[in-house]
């Protein structure tokens, strides 16, 4: 029974995503709002099972369930917290775009809790096999969605590549997983740690090379970024929002599962092969991105550097670097929510956001979705007071405090280049004439949720201490 | 009387099966179904990987994981060839060369 109360919010989370799709088969063509509020209502009430028996955070006592295959601690359950609440907010802010898109079918609503449900598996993963089914689950459920709108090419083109991509990884993932199972004769995490001391280091390097690609390809970092630009291009916005903020979170989970608990002792192998990696990410991600003129791409390059800032904070490796990183994934998600999100509700029918010079004159068109725009880009940017400010200073303190100056010294070069490309945006938005295009009203209540997101960018910065100071205590218990 | 065959040659089967499914993927110019081949053998080579481990070790999760793995890959077929209808519906082609639109 202590099992079953352990993972009691995945179950309930699963059942009422099932139900949820029966149920939507009763609702009529133009009562689809019931299935999303159903939805909404699935991931906070599942937000409340995680939370109430741990609360408060930082005390929660690890324990693990089915013989070791899921770990409960404080960790998996902030990281559950921000995953359900990034869906749920993700999923307010669809919903008309959907609707206006002719796409508001339940399938979205199922699929997103499916993702979520895979999510929070990887978040409390203890052995490589949860860690590979919550993996699939999410990257499953994501294909499904990116083909949602049937009949686009764009989209479905879109929707291949990620597949073949995603199934490449999950392979190569597999690989590793296979190899290093062989060497340490174990698939449970802790066991590996253990064990790896007196493995064979070849296979054990050879394992981690293949692990580390894989991981990076879910990442989304260079050398296996391709798919970030197209994907996030060619799927519809509602779904680049969900795509683009919930699952970075997620990627924090499976790389400080597999990284930060099972293979530590490797740590000097797997650190150079992030470090290498995380570094081109922000230098490419930030070079690219100045060149693009398709908003949604360029938020995807920007996406590349930004997973590269979260996996320098593994480099950095430690409590304090796992923070640094889990502090950026929470951050990251916060700021993209704003910035797709603004993205989506600004759409209609007929009207589409997808190109910087859709965003002309938006000041002069709706001055607090300007502003609105204009906190997300610069937390984005890292200029301060916003809460990116901190995430990045946090991520650079903590690798100049492992001894990786000039890592810190890159990553901050190249951010100085992408403040270019965010401020262009910012630029287009207050500076240039305004299109003859209209923009989507959006409903009151939006409006609100979308003002209280972004404001928590500039409240979050400007008091960055206690979600902090909470990350650094939630690593430290677990 | 054949050889009794070794953890090693089950491994080097695994290995080269695998390296046959990523060059499948990255040098395969004509056909998205030859993609999803490819893939099918990649995850059959790490079944066999876990299962040559699994027995040279003793240990039965290995050969759990595969159960797993076999599952997942029934239902990431399903998916890959849904998605392959659709495209084919909009694109009128299964060429890998035709899909290219997005670039950049």
């Amino acid at each position: 029974m202590k099992d079953i109360a352990l993972v009691l919010p995945e179950i309930v989370l699963l059942s009422l995503a099932g139900l949820i799709l029966v149920v939507d088969l009763f609702v009529a063509r133009n009562q689809k709002w019931f299935s999303y509020a159903c939805g909404i209502g699935a991931l906070l009430w599942t937000a409340v099972y995680v939370y109430a028996p741990a609360a408060p955070l930082d005390a929660v006592v690890p324990s693990s369930a089915f013989v070791g295959l899921v770990v409960v601690d404080g960790v998996a359950t902030l990281l559950k917290l921000a995953i359900l609440l990034s869906a749920a907010v993700a999923l307010c802010y669809s919903w008309t775009y959907l609707r206006k898109h002719q796409l508001d079918n339940g399938e979205y609503v199922a699929l997103v809790l499916f993702g979520a449900l895979g999510m929070m598996v990887i978040a409390s993963a203890a052995s490589m096999l949860t860690a590979y089914l919550g993996l699939e689950l999410l990257g499953l459920s994501m294909y499904a969605l990116v083909a949602l709108k049937r009949g686009d090419r764009t989209a479905t083109e879109a929707a291949m590549k990620y597949f073949v991509l995603g199934a490449l990884a999950s392979g190569l993932l597999l690989f590793g997983m296979s190899i290093i199972y062989g060497a340490t004769g174990s698939i449970s995490l802790t066991a590996i740690s253990a064990a790896l001391g007196k493995a064979n280091s070849t296979a054990v390097a050879l394992g981690l090379i293949f692990i580390a690609a894989g991981v990076a390809f879910k990442l989304g970092v260079v050398p296996f970024h391709m798919w970030v630009p197209d994907v996030y291009q060619g799927a519809p916005t509602a779904v680049t929002l969900f795509l683009g903020t919930a699952p970075k979170v997620a990627a924090f989970a499976l790389a400080y599962r597999l990284f930060g608990t099972g293979l530590t002792p490797a740590a000097q192998d797997w650190s150079v092969i992030l470090a290498v990696i995380a570094t081109l990410s922000v230098v490419l991600g930030n070079l690219v991105a100045v060149v693009q003129t398709n908003v949604k791409r360029m938020l995807a390059y920007s996406a590349v550097a930004n997973m590269g800032f979260l996996l320098l904070g593994f480099v950095a490796g430690g409590q304090t670097g796992y923070a640094a990183a889990l502090f950026y994934a929470i951050a990251y998600a916060i700021t993209g929510l704003v910035s797709f999100g603004i993205l989506v509700l600004l759409s209609g029918r007929g009207i589409e956001f997808e190109q910087i010079d859709d965003l002309r004159g938006l000041n002069a068109r709706s001055p607090w979705y300007a502003f609105l725009m204009l906190l997300a880009m610069f937390s984005l940017a890292g200029i301060p007071p916003t809460i990116g400010f901190w995430a990045k200073l946090s991520v650079i303190e903590a690798i100049v405090g492992a001894g990786y100056t000039w890592i810190a010294v890159i990553a901050v070069l190249a951010s100085l280049v992408g403040a270019f490309y965010y401020l262009r945006v910012v630029r287009v938005m207050y500076f240039a004439d305004p299109t003859d295009a209209g923009i989507a009203l959006p409903s009151r209540g939006a409006t609100t949720l979308m003002s209280v997101n972004a404001l928590a960018i500039l409240v979050l910065g400007a008091l960055p201490s206690s979600i902090m100071a909470l990350c650094a205590r939630v690593l430290q218990s677990s | 009387m054949l050889p009794v065959p070794t953890l090693n040659s089950y491994l080097f089967v695994a290995a080269a099966l695998f390296t046959i499914s990523v060059i499948g993927i990255f040098i395969n110019r004509r056909n998205v179904i030859i993609l999803l081949m490819a893939i099918e053998l990649m995850l059959l080579a790490v079944n066999l990987n876990f299962i040559a481990f699994s027995s040279y070790l003793g240990d039965l999760s290995g050969q759990v994981f595969v159960f797993f793995i076999l599952t997942v890959a029934a239902a990431e077929s399903a998916i890959g060839l849904a998605i392959l209808v659709v495209l084919f519906r909009n694109v009128r082609s299964i060429d890998v060369e035709q899909i290219g639109t997005l670039k950049g």
